[in-house]
């Protein structure tokens, strides 16, 4: 048992031979600073010692007291102190006090006369008891305080998504990632470029929680950073991909859909590492996927190359970026969402706006849903071409 | 995670289950690394009966590739469903991890 303090022992019993008693046989333990005593005459004297000396471990009291019994003291203790067991001292055979003291919550029982080896047992099976207990306790402390950390980790990702959507006469952005568990690893961005163009970015990483968290928040930090300047959205995931694959031994990746919009036009030209294609939906409802370009995630392969598509959105035109935490949501029969039902969706009622089109994909997803739980971090993010 | 594996020599063929989604790819990885042993040059992971994959589970296969590598093995998948094939496309690893149509083809590209 460790000890780096004495354990201090509380002794109650009207007995006043006890004490001396106890003194001297315990005496080469109290010598090696293994125990102190402190003593009570009756319940009511011990209940005061324990409210207000902290540092009790264990009492060890007698059953037959005046003013207030081992029993009904027993039953008080928890008022003054959680921290602390409790040893009764009974009448040798005396099962029925003992029954009753063990439901009281004492933790063991010694027998008169006092038997000093037995004693010392008893309380030393005791204390451990108690320091597993306190050590058990920390750890619950411990896991409320990481808790914590996750649901401040969790809220400080939601904060690096966008929440001001920028919009102009010809054009409307809007996105939205509800994560799956405390911190995930989805997260879509919007960058103003030079000449009013708009960058946009979704993407996901493999796995969950804290480490793809933190990949997640250096995959954010280097698109935004190389995305500055004229590098084209082909450029801008190769040197991602290489800044990526630098420190990763860890075999995390990325797929992650990058493009950049121009609203004087609707030139939007992209490229796309590993990530599922964005859904165009037309003004009449039709509606198609934007083509590969054949790119792999990002993080895994150095010196690739990744191809660029160019299209138009025509006016009315929403493009629907997202993530497989839509298609891949399932309901409580295990099928998934799919694609057919994305496309579904919007072909008898063609998108409005961003937000509203934003809106309805979460709608169908949790009305698809049910009460199935969600495995998976679920993002989309639409832009739409005014009319 | 349902998967039973076979053993010819240094080839290992391994069927894998319906679902690998990101509970099971913790188990697909201890699977899979409890059978590959310092003597197996090649895994052939059949995908025949598999109908998700999550990127957690992509990222179990490219680790057990990775592990392959260093000791001088390969890796390569057959017989994926339409909707697994997609998934490989879509996020480039059929560039990566060699996909064929069937174990033999599989077997015999990799030279086990």
């Amino acid at each position: 048992m460790s000890t780096d303090r004495p354990y201090k022992i509380l002794v109650v019993d009207d007995e006043p031979d006890l004490e001396p008693l106890i003194l001297q046989r315990m005496r080469r333990d109290i010598r090696r600073k293994q125990y102190t005593f402190v003593f009570a005459r009756n319940g009511i004297e011990a209940l005061q010692k324990l409210s207000v000396d902290e540092s009790i471990d264990l009492v060890l009291s007698d059953i037959n007291m005046p003013q207030m019994d081992g029993l009904t003291l027993l039953s008080q203790i928890p008022n003054v102190s959680t921290d602390v067991r409790s040893v009764i001292i009974s009448a040798y055979g005396d099962m029925k006090n003992i029954r009753t003291a063990m439901n009281r919550g004492a933790f063991d029982f010694v027998t008169k006369p006092i038997d000093f080896d037995d004693l010392r047992v008893t309380i030393e099976r005791t204390l451990s008891h108690l320091l597993e207990w306190r050590d058990a306790l920390e750890s619950r402390n411990k896991l409320t305080v990481l808790q914590n950390e996750l649901d401040i980790a969790s809220n400080m990702q939601q904060s690096l998504l966008p929440s001001h959507f920028p919009e102009g006469d010809a054009f409307q952005v809007y996105g939205k990632m509800e994560p799956a568990r405390n911190v995930g690893g989805d997260f879509f961005d919007i960058l103003n470029r030079e000449q009013g163009r708009l960058g946009v970015v979704v993407a996901d990483v493999s796995d969950k929680g804290v480490p793809a968290a933190l990949f997640m928040m250096s995959s954010r930090t280097l698109i935004r950073a190389m995305s500055i300047g004229s590098a084209t959205p082909g450029e801008v995931l190769a040197s991602v991909n290489e800044l990526l694959l630098e420190d990763n031994d860890s075999t995390m990746f990325v797929t992650l859909f990058y493009a950049v919009y121009d609203p004087e036009n609707g030139t939007f030209t992209y490229a796309n590492g590993g990530h599922n294609p964005p859904l165009l939906v037309h003004p009449d409802g039709s509606s198609e996927e934007l083509p590969l370009t054949g790119g792999i995630a990002l993080g895994l392969v150095p010196d690739f190359e990744y191809e660029e598509h160019s299209l138009r959105l025509m006016p009315g035109d929403a493009l629907i970026l997202y993530t497989d935490g839509v298609t891949e949501a399932m309901n409580e029969d295990q099928e998934e969402f799919g694609v057919p039902r994305l496309v579904e969706v919007f072909s008898a009622s063609p998108p409005i706006d961003a937000e509203d089109t934003t809106g309805r994909v979460f709608e169908s997803v949790h009305d698809f849903a049910g009460d199935a739980d969600q495995s998976d971090d679920i993002t989309c993010m639409v832009l739409h071409r005014r009319k | 995670m349902d998967i039973s594996t076979e053993r010819q020599g240094t080839t290992l063929f391994a069927n894998v289950g319906d679902r690998i989604d990101g509970t099971e790819a913790r188990n697909f990885q201890e699977t899979l690394t409890n059978v590959i042993d310092d003597e197996v040059k090649a895994l052939i992971l059949d995908l025949e009966k598999l109908t998700y994959i999550s990127s957690a589970g992509l990222r179990v296969i490219l680790l057990t590739a990775r592990v392959l590598q260093r000791q001088g093995g390969k890796l390569a998948i057959c017989s994926l469903s339409d909707p697994i094939r997609e998934v490989f496309e879509i996020s480039g690893f059929d560039k990566i991890i060699p996909v064929h149509s069937t174990r033999e083809e599989a077997a015999s590209a990799i030279g086990a």
